[in-house]
């Protein structure tokens, strides 16, 4: 049995608005063993930021969150969450974010906004917080790191910022690290550069990671197990091999047609997108969530619940039509 | 950081010798200063002699010069209503405006920063909801009712404090309160809406994922960007109080600055106001750039802007 840095049963996370409760999260299951990365993908809006902001307690007041099961780097969470996590954020869990010129504070110095965390949590002195400041931004590639730290984040290009953010997240010694789309906003050559290094992070420190991201090129690239998520649900998770050669939800199938493949994917033809929309996540929902973009669906599909069925050693997939094993629940 | 400062202080200095050149020419605004000073029935003579003692037949340059100089070093003339040096006169009254405004700026300082920040953690809650009331009406009753209710109530019915005068100290507890009541919203409601834009942006909630106590998060990192509005708006708010204020010092009977203005420019003693306009006009260059630099100091992007 591995070590399980993360293992969440049934999180909801519901918010208040004016038409009636959105569920955007509704009952999501997820596992990461440790020096595991679990990709965490799925279309905007399908719940998957809410998952990593309610995991580290950062969602607003008005959110309410439940869970069945809420363990974290060996702590359980599941009752009275927010004192424990205030423990836990910035030690052994650390998050990084999608936009990381937005992510440092203006108005602050790179080194007291990388030193401020484990000053207060580890009680170190300015001069051994300075130390490990400068390891760390060595570490993620930034040059001359000991003068850098009395410079403000405008001194800094968008690359360099998200890696000063993973410095920042590393400062802490973390043993989970969550990643809120950390390429999105670069673009596309820094993109594989952070990609890298957070591969090299993640082996060389024996991190977990939880990263969460659109772009299934990032998957491929990095993940040890994926989780599709769609209309607040985990519709599908596998390990990444077996999930990018033998897909079984019809969603993930979309969702890896419609990438371009070099050489394959004919010059101008159109890639193929899967039709309708995402169903709104006011109210309670009936059924599968992706019958009505969905090319297999039936009338069963509208019968609740939708049957789980096991995929490969550790995953599950939930759909009507996909039975490739035997029925868990 | 230096040069910013030089940068600034040479903007300062341009403005300075524009609002001098358009004081100066205030005396000449109304027609020909001599035969305003001569009275609606001098003779022509009298308005002539006048003329040259008090060197309007000069050049306008030369005249310029010689009282800028004389601004300089502290000479603003003769008052003409009362005869005697208007630096003495202004020296009298500007004391009284400066314990009042320097008092009712830090009374509403010290009530408009904690209330704003505690009105935007819970917006809408009833801390919020009491500290629009108190902005609303604030801003909404005037100064000149609420002084001379103030003075009714705690003056004349309870007896608490004296009702009008600057002679002891307890003179200056109403003007100073009411007078802060009318400064105070504007600079809650920017600490405010300054502190709600900050919490929710993203290095707020990258310093909360770094396990920093809530405290910290709004004390360290949310107030220093909050208040980058606050301080440029402080200055101006300083500087209409540093002004004296016409309402306030007629209804608590204060000898301040604001009623010396209102009294000169009743007897068109022209020295007098000139005066008061050079002096205001670079107390507020004074201020703005004390604002700017102080934005400086907290903000390091604005340290390479002009």
């Amino acid at each position: 049995m591995t070590e399980l840095l993360l293992d969440i049963k049934n999180l909801s996370v519901s918010l208040p608005t004016d038409r009636g409760l959105l569920n955007a999260v509704r009952g999501v299951d997820l596992e990461i063993a440790r020096g595991h990365t679990l990709c965490l993908v799925g279309e905007s809006g399908c719940g998957k930021s809410l998952t990593a902001m309610a995991l580290m307690g950062l969602l607003p007041r008005y959110a309410s969150v439940t869970c069945d099961r809420f363990d974290m780097a060996g702590q359980d969470l599941t009752h009275n969450p927010q004192s424990k996590l205030s423990q836990l954020r910035g030690r052994d869990v650390a998050m990084i974010f999608q936009d990381p010129t937005s992510s440092l504070n203006p108005t602050l110095t790179i080194g007291r906004q990388l030193t401020e965390g484990v000053m207060r949590s580890e009680r170190l002195d300015r001069s051994a917080a300075d130390a490990r400041a400068i390891e760390m931004l060595d570490r993620v590639g930034i040059s001359n790191p000991a003068a850098r730290l009395t410079q403000y984040p405008h001194a800094f290009s968008g690359g360099q910022r998200q890696r000063i953010m993973i410095a920042s997240a590393l400062m802490g010694r973390p043993r989970l690290l969550i990643a809120d789309e950390p390429t999105t906003a670069l673009d596309v050559t820094i993109q594989a550069q952070i990609l890298r290094l957070l591969g090299e992070l993640q082996s060389d420190l024996g991190l977990s990671m939880l990263l969460i991201t659109h772009d299934l090129g990032v998957v491929a690239a990095i993940a040890t197990d994926v989780a599709v998520m769609y209309a607040g649900r985990i519709a599908e998770l596998a390990p990444a091999n077996e999930l990018f050669r033998a897909p079984l939800h019809p969603y993930t199938q979309g969702l890896l047609r419609a990438i371009p493949v070099p050489g394959v994917t004919k010059r101008g033809s159109q890639l193929p997108a899967i039709p309708g929309r995402v169903p709104g996540l006011i109210g309670t929902m009936h059924g599968c969530a992706f019958r009505d973009r969905c090319e297999l669906a039936s009338e069963e599909c509208a019968s609740s619940p939708v049957p789980r069925y096991a995929h490969g050693s550790d995953g599950f997939v939930e759909c009507f039509m996909a039975a490739p094993g035997e029925a868990l629940q | 950081m230096v040069s910013f400062i030089l940068r600034r202080l040479f903007v300062a200095f341009c403005v300075c010798v524009t609002v001098s050149a358009i004081s100066f020419a205030l005396m000449f605004l109304s027609g020909d200063p001599a035969i305003a000073i001569a009275g609606a029935g001098g003779r022509a003579q009298d308005a002539e002699a006048i003329r040259i003692a008090y060197g309007f037949d000069r050049p306008l340059l030369i005249q310029y010069l010689d009282w800028v100089g004389n601004a300089l070093t502290g000479d603003f003339g003769q008052s003409i209503y009362f005869n005697i040096p208007v630096t003495e006169i202004i020296g009298n009254r500007f004391g009284v405006t400066l314990k009042l405004g320097v008092m009712s700026f830090l009374l509403a300082l010290v009530v408009a920063v904690p209330l704003g920040v505690a009105a935007a953690l819970r917006p809408n809650g009833w801390i919020d909801r009491a500290a629009l009331v108190l902005a609303v009406t604030g801003q909404a009753i005037p100064s000149f009712w609420l002084g001379l209710m103030a003075i009714v109530v705690f003056g004349v019915w309870y007896g608490w404090v004296p009702i009008s005068g600057a002679e002891t100290w307890q003179g200056y507890i109403l003007p100073v309160i009411v007078l802060s009541y009318y400064a105070m919203p504007a600079m809650m409601r920017i600490t405010r809406s300054g502190m709600i834009d900050v919490l929710a942006t993203d290095y707020i909630r990258a310093a909360r994922a770094k396990g920093l106590p809530m405290t910290t998060v709004i004390y360290r990192h949310a107030l220093r960007n909050a208040v980058l509005p606050l301080v440029s708006l402080a200055a101006v708010q300083l500087g209409l109080l540093l002004s004296g204020s016409i309402v306030i010092e007629s209804v608590f009977a204060l000898n301040g600055l604001g009623r010396l203005a209102w009294e000169s420019l009743l007897r068109s003693d022209l020295p007098v106001v000139q005066a008061i306009i050079l002096i205001l006009s670079l107390l507020y260059v004074a201020l703005t750039t004390c604002a700017d630099i102080l934005n400086a100091i907290l903000d390091p992007r604005l340290r390479g802007a002009a």
